[in-house]
């Protein structure tokens, strides 16, 4: 008996395995008639994926590679392997400063910012036509105009003619002028508002946008299932039927406040009094165009991605949560 | 400041003038008509709520509009204002002249200023209509189909916003040189249609479409390229006009430096920053350029803004 059985299952087993051969070659060619039946929607992303491979993918790919060389660009690069890693993470301190004043910037300002612009969008959304295009563009104007250099500057002053400085003076809050950013303790809390101040103009739009497409019977619908106030209309009618923005304008905010450098370069300079305004990016601009380290300036790229898509995982989660 | 005589002007209860009037030119994929919501009430807001509200709105709204104020007001001051220590806001001899320094400068340069127009014509208008029409054709698939490798692209697009762009440069330079494209507006052009920020902001809100309105375009027979240019992108026109306004500032800032060494070849804004940069005898100059550079994106954003309103009160999406 035993051989027989034995086999049976022998036979089975290659019955199975000559099933499972058919049921895989079934798969593939459903997959591919799958990537056939859908091949209107291939050709139209067809030019777009041909350029975002050509100068997006291939590029990163190339600079992820030089993170593990040594590149000064005038030499081909050399491979180090993990020596720029090690460094970043053992030997520079400054990195460590950086990080940590990034990471600032992305728990607060980068919230807060998003806040703003959803309230401030929520807001505007309330006026006639006109109002609400004129109240559109003098929030978004510090993202248009591009003056943020010569406005702060001005306002931050360090002599007593600085408005701040002004003010606080007339007050008798402070005897003395200060010079904002000559001094270690205020460099980056300024720097945190002026970001602020710069930060509303793309997910601000995107906002506004979105709530100009939330279906108006959503709001009628909410009225008679007792929705009581503007509150909870917010959080129960509008924003679920907005999420799709709010991610978009999450992923925005995070990659503008873990990119902050222009502010704090053009205010602080870079480098700032004791690396006080020092930032991931300024840090990588450092070694990029100052001094033609770019395998190393790429491992700090490498870095802050790998930061960034951890952080915008996390993000999504907790958006995922909105109006339940 | 401006915010605050506008203030009685508004009103928060209002009812909005919604004029429903759909006037759709698309006999063929038309969508059910609008209802009519001139009678939505915007329910219980308090008047406390409004007051704080809008309190709130005046003090950062003159924050943000320190900008606008300066450069209008920076553009119309004689040289001796500017120069004028400590600055002020305000102009009190407002005159014409650092536009006409400006022309003067403008005539002597040696490429001639209709020709680095006609440059920033070229590289703004296409890097700015291709992107929309070219990342709106990719988003349409990502938000509305289910294909083979859909979320590995659509993840890709999304990470690839999160890589510094500073240390891309040099590996994208290089490419642009085997494709031997290297000193001439291409580049400029390519690389600005496969931004990610399009992509993602256009499929985010086709995904807000209902599946019905294409459903049923498509039970009527229409094939995916007319669902996508009749049912789609006259739906979402607020997410293409806000791209656009997003795309056509970039355009517009962009020198052309990295890829561009001709100086034929070059847009305005290259010109314009050169004379900005000419030190103290241009500053009256330099002041009507910070002028120019800011008022043409500003006059795009403005149109396109009114338009993203107007659609707001006349598309009858989503019954």
């Amino acid at each position: 008996m035993e051989p027989n059985a034995n086999n049976g299952q022998a036979v089975n087993v290659a019955a199975l395995s000559h099933e499972e051969n058919l049921k895989i070659a079934k798969k593939r060619n459903s997959l591919w008639e799958r990537v056939k039946s859908k091949r209107a929607c291939y050709a139209m992303m067809a030019p777009y994926i041909i350029l975002f491979i050509l100068f997006t993918v291939l590029p990163v790919i190339v600079s992820i590679f030089f993170s593990f060389t040594y590149f000064n660009v005038l030499e081909p690069p050399k491979w180090v392997g993990w020596d720029n890693y090690v460094k970043l993470f053992v030997e520079d301190e400054i990195f460590g400063i950086a990080l940590k004043n990034t990471l600032l910037f992305a728990v607060i300002t980068g919230p807060v910012s998003y806040m703003f612009c959803l309230l401030f969008a929520w807001i505007i959304n309330d006026f006639n036509k006109k109002m609400r295009t004129f109240l559109t563009l003098i929030f978004y104007a510090p993202s248009i105009c591009g003056q943020a250099f010569y406005v702060w500057n001005i306002i931050l002053n360090p002599g007593r003619t600085g408005w701040l400085n002004g003010i606080l003076l007339r007050w008798r809050i402070i005897q003395e002028p200060i010079m904002w950013m000559q001094t270690e303790k205020y460099v980056l809390p300024v720097l945190m508002v002026v970001q602020l101040w710069l930060s509303l103009g793309t997910g601000f739009l995107s906002f506004i946008a979105g709530l100009q497409t939330v279906d108006k019977s959503l709001y009628e619908a909410g009225a008679m299932d007792g929705i009581k106030n503007r509150w909870q209309e917010l959080w129960y009618v509008t924003l679920p039927a907005m999420k799709p923005q709010l991610m978009f304008g999450a992923v925005m905010q995070i990659t503008q406040s873990f990119a902050v450098a222009d502010i704090s370069t053009m205010l602080a300079g870079n480098p700032s009094v004791n690396y006080a305004g020092a930032t991931v990016v300024t840090h990588l601009l450092d070694y990029g165009s100052q001094r033609y380290e770019m395998g190393y300036a790429s491992a700090i790229a490498t870095v802050l991605f790998i930061l960034m898509v951890g952080t915008n995982k996390f993000v999504q989660h907790i958006l995922g949560r909105v109006g339940e | 400041m401006a915010a605050n005589t506008s203030a009685k002007t508004l009103g928060f209860g209002k009812a909005k003038s919604d004029k429903a009037a759909n006037d759709n030119k698309k006999p063929a994929y038309k969508p059910p008509k609008a209802k009519n919501y001139k009678h939505v009430k915007k329910l219980n807001r308090s008047k406390a709520g409004n007051g704080i509200l809008f309190f709130f709105m005046v003090i950062c709204g003159i924050f943000m509009a320190l900008p606008l104020v300066m450069i209008a007001n920076n553009a119309l001051k004689p040289l001796d204002e500017i120069f004028q220590y400590p600055p002020k806001i305000f102009v009190r001899n407002p005159s014409l002249e650092n536009f006409s320094d400006l022309f003067v400068v403008m005539n002597d340069s040696w490429v001639p200023f209709s020709r680095y127009l006609l440059n920033t014509i070229i590289i703004t208008g296409l890097g700015t209509f291709g992107h929309v029409i070219v990342a709106s054709l990719c988003a349409y698939p990502l938000a509305k189909h289910e294909f083979p490798g859909k979320k590995i692209l659509f993840s890709l697009v999304v990470m690839s916003m999160m890589f510094t762009w500073q240390v891309t440069q040099i590996p994208t330079y290089l490419i642009v040189s085997k494709i031997g494209i290297n000193n001439t507006q291409l580049p400029l052009i390519l690389i600005a249609w496969q931004y990610g920020m399009g992509l993602y902001l256009m499929k985010q809100f086709m995904e807000q479409l209902p599946d019905s309105i294409i459903e049923s375009a498509r039970l009527d027979g229409a094939t995916e390229w007319q669902i996508f240019w009749k049912m789609v992108m006259p739906n979402v026109k607020p997410a293409w006009l806000t791209l656009a306004i997003f795309q056509f500032q970039q355009m517009w800032g962009n020198t052309g430096a990295a890829y561009i060494r001709s100086e034929q070849l070059k847009p305005l804004q290259f010109a314009l920053q050169n004379i900005a940069a000419g030190g103290t005898a241009r500053a009256g100059a330099a002041a009507a350029v910070s002028f120019i550079i800011a008022a043409v994106p500003i006059i795009f954003f403005l149109a396109c803004q009114s338009q993203i309103i107007e659609t707001m009160t006349t598309s009858g999406m989503k019954n």
